[in-house]
């Protein structure tokens, strides 16, 4: 999808004389070696902190890791201790519904607020900047700030506006019931002002002639939304919403510190259970048999997505 | 009537009374809902109130004794590892991305598109997905046998080589023309002169985009510290909250005083780069 294009040098016209060879020789080859030169900071850390761990996963998802004890070859055994617990299938469940939910409302919810903050007046602009610190705002600090949201008293902030509709009040991330709801709710809270902003991007490329027209035509906003916004966003649309579904699926952080999986596994993700495994229960060999299967699975989807898109580009 | 139709609802040009008041409720309630909770926390951090459950955007009882509180349990420490990580990253990271860039956008040599790719695939490895042997790795390095557990070092070093700021720089130092570099190595420009005072210069917005989306992705780290840090001294600010938080003896204020000192910087940051902001937003959802 991406068009990384090889420099257009030949584009150049040629000094016009052969006045200058030497400088000019250089200048269209080069040393062979001076673009390595330029990579190899970043191909060194790239190989340390990501190849290299990657290739340790896949080693240690063979094998039983002992530290200090030395690691034995259990060829397949890792997978099977993986796949054949309920928490890993409860888990890979949780993340999907949350893949699945927080990036339909968090793009509902920003496409709503899209249409009604677009625009170029000042006060939008203001409204625009105010609605989208969330994105910007430590992970962490969402955590704790929505602890406080949540608080299962009554006179929590999440509860008093269920009371002011006469709803009961929720236990939100203290019960099974809720706890996984609690969580899309802060995704939907924190994704949808970052939507709005890649919809409304693609809003001014929509044609403005075509809502004149339709409004001649006389019709009224449902359709001209349905006829002439919608199909114009369906790319940028399509784009955002495998994104974030990729991206939900290594969801961790508000997980953890939200509910850390609970209650009763009742939230756990596929992160949190591989941190669990790795960390707390020290099964190295079986948390890293997860994450091949966290890598595996993200590769399958995003593939899909790319050959989805090209299709739809032809 | 071209006026009338500039946005899809057509709202900004509605002349109705009621429906300029519905515009104006409408903006105020998304204000309260995204920003308020935020504001909620600042003003929480100079405020008396104990009580666990409350958000308020009105201080009943104005004190600094939540701040007091928060010198004491080290919360100044905890800011200082949270601003180095950010410096000293944020630094090598732009640094290597220029770097690499320039051989990526100027150069055409055979590998490229190898390259190319790799880079392409280490933004499919976040450090979720290799948490379990990234901690391994940092525990000893390969070859050169470091240990960088429980440093902050440790934090630092898995976030400097960051594919998103690679290509967008490659991106924008494509736009560069070809002429002046040209024209600086018929001067006898060398290679380091081109880079450094031909090229870098004219691709500085292209450093804004970068610095706020480093920034940004940095502040924001928290399972890397997590796998990092055991001792509580190398701790980073969003380490520090849920321990905070945790401890019976600390009240919600210094909680809040502590989100209040993770939160502002990145608001800062964002506000003082908007438009390099939304650039990269734009940039990187085209390219995934």
């Amino acid at each position: 999808m991406t068009v990384l294009t090889r420099d257009q040098a030949d584009e150049a016209p040629a000094p016009p004389s052969g006045r200058v060879p030497v400088a000019r020789r250089t200048s269209r080859l080069g040393r062979w070696w001076v673009p390595w030169a330029f990579l190899a900071p970043a191909l060194v850390l790239f190989t340390y902190f990501k190849f290299i761990p990657m290739g340790q996963a896949f080693v240690m998802s063979f094998q039983d890791v002992q530290p200090y004890l030395g690691n034995s070859w259990v060829g397949w055994e890792n997978y099977r201790a993986l796949l054949e617990t309920d928490e890993f299938l409860s888990a890979a469940g949780h993340t999907a519904i949350i893949a699945v939910a927080q990036t339909a409302g968090a793009v509902l919810v920003g496409f709503a607020l899209a249409l009604l903050l677009e625009g170029q007046a000042r006060r939008l602009w203001f409204v625009r900047s105010a609605a989208f610190l969330p994105v910007v705002v430590p992970t962490a600090v969402i955590a704790e700030l929505w602890r406080i949201i949540y608080h299962p008293t009554d006179d929590g902030l999440a509860n008093s506006i269920l009371g002011f509709f006469l709803i009961e009040p929720s236990q939100w991330i203290n019960s099974p019931d809720t706890s996984l709801l609690s969580v899309i709710l802060v995704g939907i809270w924190r994704d949808a002002p970052y939507d709005m902003i890649i919809i409304i991007a693609g809003l001014v490329g929509v044609d403005r002639s075509l809502y004149e027209a339709s409004a001649l035509d006389g019709a009224g906003w449902v359709r001209r939304i349905r006829y002439v916004t919608l199909p114009a966003l369906r790319p940028a649309m399509a784009i955002l919403l495998t994104l974030a579904a990729i991206r939900a699926m290594r969801i961790f952080t508000e997980v953890y510190l939200l509910t850390n999986g609970g209650p009763n596994g009742s939230s756990e993700v596929l992160m949190t259970l591989i941190y669990r495994l790795g960390f707390e229960r020290v099964e190295l060999g079986v948390a890293a048999a997860g994450s091949v299967v966290l890598l595996l699975a993200t590769i399958v989807l995003t593939l899909l997505v790319r050959s989805g898109v090209r299709k739809e580009d032809s | 009537m071209s006026k009338n139709l500039d946005t899809a609802l057509g709202l900004g040009a509605q002349n109705r009374w009621w429906l300029r008041a519905t515009t104006v409720l409408v903006c105020v309630l998304v204000v309260l809902t995204f920003a308020g909770p935020l504001v909620a926390i600042l003003v929480g951090a100079f405020d008396a109130n104990r009580d666990p459950s409350r958000l308020s955007l009105v201080p009943t009882d104005v004190t600094l004794d939540n701040w007091r509180a928060a010198l004491n349990r080290d919360v100044l420490h905890y800011l200082g590892n949270s601003l180095f990580v950010v410096g000293v990253g944020l630094l090598l990271q732009m640094g290597v991305s220029v770097l690499a860039a320039y051989a990526l956008a100027r150069k055409k040599f055979r590998g490229a598109g190898v390259v190319l790719v790799l880079i392409l695939a280490t933004m499919m490895l976040p450090e979720e997905i290799l948490a379990i042997p990234l901690a391994v790795v940092l525990s000893d390095l390969p070859l050169l046998h470091l240990n960088l557990t429980d440093s902050l070092a440790g934090m630092i070093v898995p976030i400097v080589a960051w594919g998103f700021a690679i290509l967008v720089m490659t991106e924008f130092m494509k736009e560069v023309p070809k002429e002046l570099e040209e024209a600086a190595r018929l001067d006898g420009a060398g290679e380091l002169r081109v880079f450094w005072s031909v090229v870098l210069p004219t691709v500085t917005p292209a450093l804004g985009v970068i610095g706020v989306f480093g920034f940004t992705m940095i502040w924001d780290q928290y399972l890397l510290p997590l796998l990092v840090a055991s001792d509580a001294k190398t701790y980073t600010l969003p380490l520090a909250l849920s321990s905070l938080r945790a401890d019976p003896e600390v009240g919600i204020g210094v909680v809040l005083v502590a989100s209040t000192l993770a939160m502002v910087p990145s608001i800062l940051a964002f506000l003082g780069f908007q438009r390099s902001f939304m650039r990269g937003i734009s940039a990187g959802a085209i390219k995934g």
